[in-house]
């Protein structure tokens, strides 16, 4: 049976990479002694998938991982050794069996900044959380004093209109243009008030991007684009990046219907 | 609920190298409401974050402070060489993990010393958090700086830069310390009146109230307390019941991984065994062992607490442990039905270990490890490293039958009375095991046809509290020429490509000599290293030789006179003063034995009145 957990990320655990973030899991399911599926070979791992590595400084409120159980139940880990005493921790390792129980035990076990929003199972012929992500929407805002002068909210319906935006993608082979375009699934900005954001006027955009492994958009990229239309760049370190949710499409090949990952399981 | 709090901006974080090793917040790391303690403890290994988070002894003190209601312990480790030129360049004073507050408001900073070319790194941490580094320059609000570990021993080089010493374990005084300091606090007694009376208290050493006097020669001549009622001797502190004390069950769990990323289970404390050249072996004594119910169950509890994918037995020697057999059996079944992995390093290589071995590993067979650490019978002798050849034959004939085909043999140069017979015994040794693979296996199961010895040297360093606190180290040159005849000797051997050959860097290697022998005059000379650049010296890319060398000789000192001269048996040693419960007369009839080439029998044959029985616990009050 398959899990999907859906967890946020915030505060300074915003610098923890995606494979810490991974390891950390591995030991707080160990912790919250779920009966956690284990692959076979030399070395087993944990059957895990996670949706889409999130960057370094980003914090989310939509992060997904997938994990094989066993069973609903907990491994207790005082079973065998009834000659000991138990103490009251030890108790709280007895069975249980919903999702709403495999996240009060996760949030149980976890730091503060990593927290379990939703566990669902899947059904069995959804595919894992990695090969699903379609999409993912960002909420981004400009660090004090690293606003640009652009007005981005006047400059992005013309941002829109444009058939073609053309950037350059650094990979390990070198430099490639791609046109994002296509990848600019929702891109809307607005104005925060005085009391939203002490700092006075700002900005804040709200992006739903390409996630796909083939095409995924930062949204630093559709930034620097438009700025670049007004000869501007970006400063460095300028964007606050909450990656909001990671979504799936369940539509057609002609309609895409983007659905947030964790619509795809249900609760037991 | 508010965030924690960061020291670094998000501009640094995003900059640095795994900014993961200043934010703290790790599962089972302690907060507490600093308004509610009355004592703020920084426990700092000098050195960076993956190698500190690995030491059992920190994770123990943090353990046992926080466990004190009025007492809250945090974190500090060495910045890494890019944070701390944004540090110094931006003015960001060094701040502790769990808080994120400056350790410079702290009351006390603990340096943990574990190995001689950390000390630049004690003056780095100083220097970051803005507390003077002389002792006597400190003044009321500083925090109060205590240093412990295995290099108090021989605290002198560094007698300077500390206020206290706390020599031996740390879980038997620090109650009183604190006590004592708030006390002092309460009454606004002052720095120097605090370390007045902590000076009175068992095992603790305050530099600043002795004095030592130099004879012409550079010997000491005297070292003596300068105020009425400082002790002339301190003793080291010890725990005498290892089981009924602090043991971190809820150990801090990194985010990233470090150099000891499992559960460590510390099964003993000492050694039985003796080596000369072995300072953890005496200072260590007497062998205390945990009783292993106690030691299951805390096995149990740390599975549960940590979530960690491996468990790993410590002690000196593990083998030596008496229910090594009913724990680790216990391990094997509790580990394998939660996919842990056990981990069992210092054992002997016999039957036994490798029946364990065979248990506890998959197919995919590490390296065997065999420590020699001489090549000939007569070398190991001297030495008292009670393995012979023939155990050694034995073990890797057992090991190849097994399965194992890759073997590491670690070996010292530059032993005391070392001839270039013992070095060629080292190439011949590993010929005789690679020979031993040959004959013991038949080429139908020789997997890829090969089996791999890998002789690595290190360079011998002797330590105070050792037999060996007389003998002279050699040269930079001496130990090239070893390592040289070394990798002749090997190439000349039969079997001589499945044998590879390793060897450290010598220039370190006589610095730790002396530094480790030093005398309180070295303090300038690690406060020169340290002001022309130098910290990070235990990372070889970070080590500067002429900058020692240069710094000895503005201050008038040398190598030769530290490391390299034989001491006479009546000279007065910079950590004289310490008892370490091992006696110098006793350390004297070793070092005579090993001269004479003899052997002595381990605690567990028989006692060599060593003098820790004083102490009143552990192995010399066990039936033989």
């Amino acid at each position: 049976m398959r899990l999907r957990i859906k967890f946020k990320k915030y505060g300074p655990v915003r610098y923890i990479g995606h494979l810490d973030v991974m390891r950390f899991f591995q030991k707080a399911i160990r912790r919250a002694q779920i009966n956690v599926a284990y692959s076979n070979g030399f070395s087993p791992h944990q059957i895990m998938a996670f949706a889409a590595p999130l960057g370094v400084g980003l914090t989310s409120n939509g992060e997904y991982m997938d994990i094989e159980v066993l069973s609903m139940e907990s491994i207790s880990s005082m079973e065998s050794i009834s000659s000991m005493e138990r103490t009251s921790s030890m108790e709280r390792t007895s069975s249980i069996v919903s999702c709403a129980d495999v996240l009060a035990r996760l949030n149980a076990v976890s730091v503060h900044g990593i927290e379990v929003v939703s566990v669902k199972v899947l059904p069995d012929n959804a595919g894992n959380a990695m090969a699903s992500v379609a999409a993912a929407e960002y909420t981004v805002r400009f660090r004090q004093g690293r606003e640009p002068v652009t007005d981005i909210q006047a400059a992005l319906p013309a941002f829109l209109a444009r058939e073609q935006i053309l950037i350059t993608k650094e990979t390990k082979k070198g430099s490639r243009e791609a046109d994002i375009r296509p990848g600019i699934f929702q891109l809307t900005a607005e104005k925060l008030s005085m009391e939203e954001f002490s700092a006075g006027d700002s900005i804040s955009l709200r992006m739903l991007l390409d996630a796909s492994s083939g095409g995924n958009i930062k949204p630093v990229q559709v930034i620097q684009a438009l700025l670049a239309d007004h000869g501007e760049s970006l400063k460095e370190n300028a964007l606050i990046i909450t990656r909001e949710d990671v979504y799936t499409d369940v539509g057609t090949l002609d309609k895409r219907a983007l659905v947030p990952l964790d619509d795809i399981g249900f609760v037991c | 609920m508010r965030e924690r709090k960061l020291a670094l901006s998000d501009d640094i974080l995003m900059r640095i190298e795994k900014p993961e090793r200043y934010i703290g917040g790790e599962y089972n790391s302690v907060m507490k409401d600093p308004s509610k303690v009355a004592v703020r403890f920084a426990m700092c290994f000098p050195d960076v974050y993956e190698i500190g988070m690995s030491h059992l002894g920190i994770q123990i003190l943090y353990d046992m402070f926080n466990s004190m209601e009025d007492v809250w312990c945090e974190r500090v480790y060495s910045p890494w060489v890019d944070l701390d030129a944004i540090m110094r360049k931006e003015h960001i004073p060094l701040f502790a993990l769990e808080s994120q507050d400056p350790v410079r408001d702290f009351d006390f900073l603990g340096i943990t010393l574990q190995y001689e070319m950390c000390y630049t790194n004690v003056l780095q941490v100083l220097d970051l958090a803005r507390i003077p580094i002389n002792a006597a320059d400190r003044g009321e609000n500083c925090p109060v700086v205590i240093g412990g570990g295995p290099c108090s021993y021989n605290p002198e080089p560094l007698a300077d830069f500390f206020d206290i010493f706390y020599i031996g374990e740390g879980e038997t005084r620090y109650r009183e310390l604190l006590t004592l300091y708030e006390e002092c606090k309460t009454h606004c007694l002052g720095r120097v009146e605090f370390l007045r009376r902590a000076a009175k208290l068992p095992g603790m050493y305050v530099p600043r109230f002795y004095e030592a006097a130099y004879k012409e020669d550079g010997t000491i001549e005297r070292f003596f307390p300068v105020e009425e009622g400082i002790p002339e001797t301190i003793c080291k502190e010890i725990v005498m019941d290892v089981t009924d004390t602090y043991y971190p069950t809820k150990p801090v769990i990194p985010f990233i991984k470090v150099t000891q990323d499992r559960i460590v289970l510390e099964i003993q404390r000492g050694c039985i065994r003796g080596c000369r050249f072995c300072q953890a072996g005496q200072l260590y004594r007497p062998v205390r062992e945990r009783d292993v119910e106690t030691l299951k169950k805390y096995a149990l509890e740390m599975l549960e607490n940590t979530g960690y994918e491996e468990i790993s037995l410590s002690s000196l020697s593990s083998s030596d442990y008496s229910k090594l057999p009913e724990l680790v059996d216990f391990l094997i079944e509790e580990c394998g039905k939660r996919h842990v992995n056990i981990s069992l390093p210092s054992l002997r290589i016999d039957a036994f270990s490798l029946d364990v071995m065979n248990k506890v590993q998959d197919v995919k067979k590490s390296s065997l490890t065999f420590a020699p650490e001489a090549g000939s019978q007569r070398l190991r002798n001297v030495i008292n490293k009670g393995l012979t050849e023939e155990a050694i034959l034995k073990g890797a004939a057992l090991a190849f039958e097994g399965g194992w085909t890759r073997v590491k043999l670690y070996f010292m140069l530059g032993l005391p009375t070392e001839t270039e017979e013992d070095i060629r015994g080292i190439a011949e040794l590993s010929n005789k095991i690679a020979a031993t693979y040959f004959d013991t296996v038949p080429k139908e199961r020789r997997a890829g046809g090969r089996v791999q010895i890998v002789a690595s040297t290190s360079f011998f360093v002797p330590k105070p509290f050792t037999p060996f606190q007389w003998a002279p180290q050699c040269t930079k040159e001496d130990f090239l020429d070893k390592a040289y005849l070394t990798r002749t000797a090997i190439s000349e051997q039969l079997n001589q490509k499945s044998i590879k050959y390793n060897w450290h860097e010598a220039d370190a290697s006589v610095m730790e000599g002396v530094l480790a022998r030093g005398d309180r005059r070295l303090c300038e000379v690690i406060r020169r290293v340290y002001e022309k650049g130098g910290f990070y010296d235990a990372w070889g890319e970070y080590y500067d030789n002429d900058r020692w060398l240069t710094a000895l000789e503005e201050c008038g000192l040398s190598a030769a006179f530290y490391a390299h001269r034989e001491r006479p048996l009546d000279e007065i040693f910079p950590w004289d003063f310490i008892d370490c419960g091992v006696t110098k007369d006793f350390l004297k009839r070793e070092w005579e034995k090993a001269k004479r080439e003899e052997v002595s029998e381990n605690c567990k044959q028989k006692c060599q009145s060593c003098g820790a029985a004083k102490f009143g616990c552990g192995i010399c009050f066990e039936p033989r």
